[in-house]
């Protein structure tokens, strides 16, 4: 089949567009689920992802934890326990780590804060922010470091064969973006299910609608909490494992939040699928602007036209494509 | 009584955390923190050892100790500014911001209030003209320089011709990853190459529109002008679409085992250009052993010895130091001020004997500084990344830049600059 360069090229950068916004998506998962859940904005949602990620690095590479720390402190050196674990291991290892982060979080900060306005809880996240880029820096130390879990990188040999002997031109798609959108598709699957057929998937859910008639039926909004922000944790400890592969693990982790925040404008705060169609929308969106567009407005167009294309879609469905409406009567 | 006994505690505990103005006081914007801080820690520790080096070695310099006032900027630039305002009242002699943005807020005040700036291969490169910028220097190479020097790299690896092929300028969105795009349009005129410009939003992290591009437009070559998260990223990009290796060359700030580890086996054979030493076979370690790390008296962790960036602090360290020891020589006394360490930045002269001395002998290029030439004499060296090794190998010898592109291009800029600023040009003769 013969068409033309342009065409082709644009449908690379589409392709592309898509798993791109897969990766987006995965980040903008974990702020949703917190948001429907508690109707806080997590502004810690990438350290969150910052520190899964370190944590899941030091705990594989046996590196001990606040090391510097106890040096300074104390004179001792340690250089590691001297093991390497299978990343399996590091990684269940890690999703208990991020579960005793979210009680934590819960006892210290939200449980204090219940009734309180929306932009003080949001405000506590801004600290917890900061807290966690210190406590990940000091805890793991700020050198950069490789994520090695065995994810595959570099071209898809399958697509770019089958591409190439269809259309005379084999298209490039990352093996990790195909990775990405398979983790992403389970993720979300089971977020549905667990949300729609168990029992604290419909606590969680009841507490989203309303704290108090929750509280009132007996569900325990300190589980619920701690529940949320764990599942919040696992979400940020997948993405900071995506995007770790692609940058290393490194303090830059924490602004993929900066990707998710135009697919939550778009996709809805309180829509798990919204999230999903708002990085695919997003991730196809720039990449064809940037490929029709960009040459002629000097390219890098990517990282505003995603708030721009948002921003539009906000003029015209406030709550986002899949949000909820909400009406207040007086 | 209890008052004013707490109150001359306090007052003396200040006091202790301020620099005896007989002290050299040498302030460290440094950044430990933020998203370069994988950066700005090697360079900073460096810079401090150094100095500490010299402290416990030689007793200071010229009998005067150093005195090191490090000072946290996040690699942000108002904090770059805050840093200095809060420190330039401790007798500082010289600033060196590793940071091309602080560079250019700081270049009006460090010349309204007469204290020198070194920005060693970033900063405004213009600042290479001293006759205007009386006060900066960036010696031993800038940005215009490196990118004659890839140029000319690649014309030895082309025998001598460029003539038809594709470069490409892989770059920093940004004032700091504009800076080599004049020069390089100047060179592919002269040289014949087609030049492909390809800008990159920072921070970085997503290339994939970027690369899909060198995909298409297949260029011999990539020219790299990044910085932090984006190195790491746009080399794994590199390697996962197969472009070949060798034939991406990094600006010096793209070009350290941060940028390269992250992407394992695939960066293979990644170069880079660099103007300071390369791992730690330098004299200079036996003694940071001996003098620094052995008695407990390093800084920070203690795990950056031998990179390339705790390499470029230990250079900028040591052409301070001899600056000091020049503008010493050049007043007749240990305690100068910060007008006659100007004087003596104007007057270094470094050599290979100098460096061999120190203890990092071929370190950096062997370079002049002069009344009209703050900028050194221009060179650099390629290296190329080792994976299965984990080290950097240097694979030419100090290629010299293009100074018959390069010359017009600074007295452009600086005159521009003078103007606008209503400076006159100083007389060098």
């Amino acid at each position: 089949m013969v068409l033309p360069d342009t065409l082709l090229f644009a449908m690379e950068a589409a392709l592309n567009g898509l798993l791109s916004g897969v990766m987006y998506a995965l980040v903008a998962l974990g702020f949703v689920l917190i948001f429907k859940a508690s109707g806080i904005f997590n502004y810690a949602q990438g350290v969150m992802a910052l520190f899964a990620a370190l944590t899941l690095v030091g705990i594989q590479q046996g590196q001990v934890p606040f090391a510097d720390l106890i040096h300074a402190l104390t004179g001792v050196e340690m250089h590691g326990f001297g093991w390497t674990l299978p990343a399996v291991v590091a990684i269940v290892l890690t999703g208990i780590v991020m579960i005793g982060m979210a009680m934590v979080i819960e006892t210290l900060i939200l449980k204090h804060l219940v009734n309180q306005p929306p932009i003080i809880l949001f405000m506590a996240t801004i600290g917890l922010a900061y807290f966690l880029e210190g406590l990940g820096d000091t805890m793991w130390g700020s050198d950069i470091k490789a994520m090695d879990v065995g994810l595959p990188q570099g071209i898809t040999g399958w697509i770019d064969e089958s591409t190439n002997s269809l259309f005379g031109y084999g298209f490039y798609v990352d093996q990790l973006n195909i990775v990405a959108m398979v983790v992403a598709a389970i993720l979300v699957t089971a977020l549905t299910l667990f949300s729609q057929y168990s029992k604290q998937g419909r606590a969680l859910r009841a507490v989203a609608d309303d704290h108090q008639a929750a509280l009132s039926v007996g569900i325990s909004l300190r589980f619920i909490w701690v529940l949320v922000w764990s599942i919040a944790g696992f979400v940020a400890l997948v993405a900071g494992i995506m995007w770790g592969a692609k940058s290393g693990v490194q303090f830059s982790l924490s602004l993929i939040a900066l990707k998710a925040l135009p697919v939550l404008m778009l996709g809805g705060f309180t829509s798990i699928p919204g999230a999903i169609v708002g990085g695919l929308i997003i991730g196809v969106g720039e990449q064809l602007f940037e490929f029709f567009v960009g040459p002629l407005v000097g390219g890098a167009t990517e990282n505003w036209f995603a708030y721009v294309l948002a921003l539009l879609f906000l003029v015209f469905r406030p709550q986002g494509l899949f949000g909820e409406k909400i009406i207040e009567r007086v | 009584m209890k008052k004013t006994l707490t109150t001359l505690t306090l007052a003396a505990g200040l006091l202790a955390g301020v620099p005896a103005m007989a002290d050299l006081v040498m302030p460290s914007l440094s950044y430990r923190t933020g998203p370069y801080a994988a950066n700005g820690i090697p360079f900073a520790d460096a810079y401090a050892d150094y100095f500490t080096l010299l402290n416990e070695r030689d007793g200071g310099i010229g009998g005067e100790k150093i005195k090191l006032v490090e000072c946290e900027t996040g690699y942000n630039t108002e904090k770059g500014v805050e840093c200095y305002e809060s420190t330039k009242g401790t007798g500082a002699l010289l600033y060196q911001p590793l940071s091309t943005g602080i560079t250019y807020q700081l270049i009006p005040k460090v010349t309204a209030d007469g204290i020198p700036m070194l920005t060693s291969g970033l900063g405004r490169t213009s600042a290479a003209d001293g006759k205007v910028f009386k006060w900066v220097f960036n010696f031993p190479a800038n940005y215009w320089d490196g990118a004659s020097i890839m140029v000319k790299y690649l014309l030895s690896e082309n025998n001598d011709s460029l003539k038809g092929k594709k470069i490409a300028l892989l770059y920093h969105n940004s004032a700091y990853g504009k800076e080599p795009i004049r020069t390089l349009q100047d060179l592919s005129k002269k040289y014949g190459f087609k030049l492909s410009l390809i800008p990159i939003d920072a921070p970085g992290q997503e290339q994939k529109s970027q690369w899909l591009q060198v995909r298409r437009e297949r260029p011999d070559y990539v020219l790299f002008w990044g910085w932090g998260v984006m190195n790491p990223v746009a080399i794994q990009e590199a390697a996962n679409i197969r472009f070949p290796m060798d034939h991406f060359i990094g600006i010096w700030w793209s070009g350290s085992e941060n940028d390269v580890k992250p992407a394992g086996a695939g960066a293979n054979g990644y170069k880079a250009l660099t103007f300071s030493g390369v791992g730690d076979g330098f004299p200079i370690y036996g003694d940071l052993k001996k003098y620094v790390y052995d008695a407990g008296k390093a800084a920070g962790a203690g795990d950056q010895h031998g990179t390339i960036l705790y390499n470029r602090g230990l250079y900028a360290a040591m052409l301070t130091a001899e600056a000091a020891k020049k503008a010493q020589e050049l007043s007749g006394h240990a305690r100068i001020t910060p007008a006659e360490m100007r004087d003596g930045m104007e007057a270094l002269n470094v050599t290979e004997d100098l460096m061999a001395k120190d203890g990092m002998p071929k370190f950096g290029p062997a370079f002049q500084v002069t009344c009209a030439n703050h900028g050194g004499s221009g060179q650099a060296q390629v290296m190329q990344w080792d994976a299965k090794a984990a080290k950097w190998n240097v694979i030419t010898d100090w290629i010299q830049s293009d100074s018959s592109v390069i010359q017009p291009l600074i007295d452009a800029d600086a005159a521009a600059f003078a103007k606008e600023n209503n400076i006159t040009p100083r007389d060098c003769k």
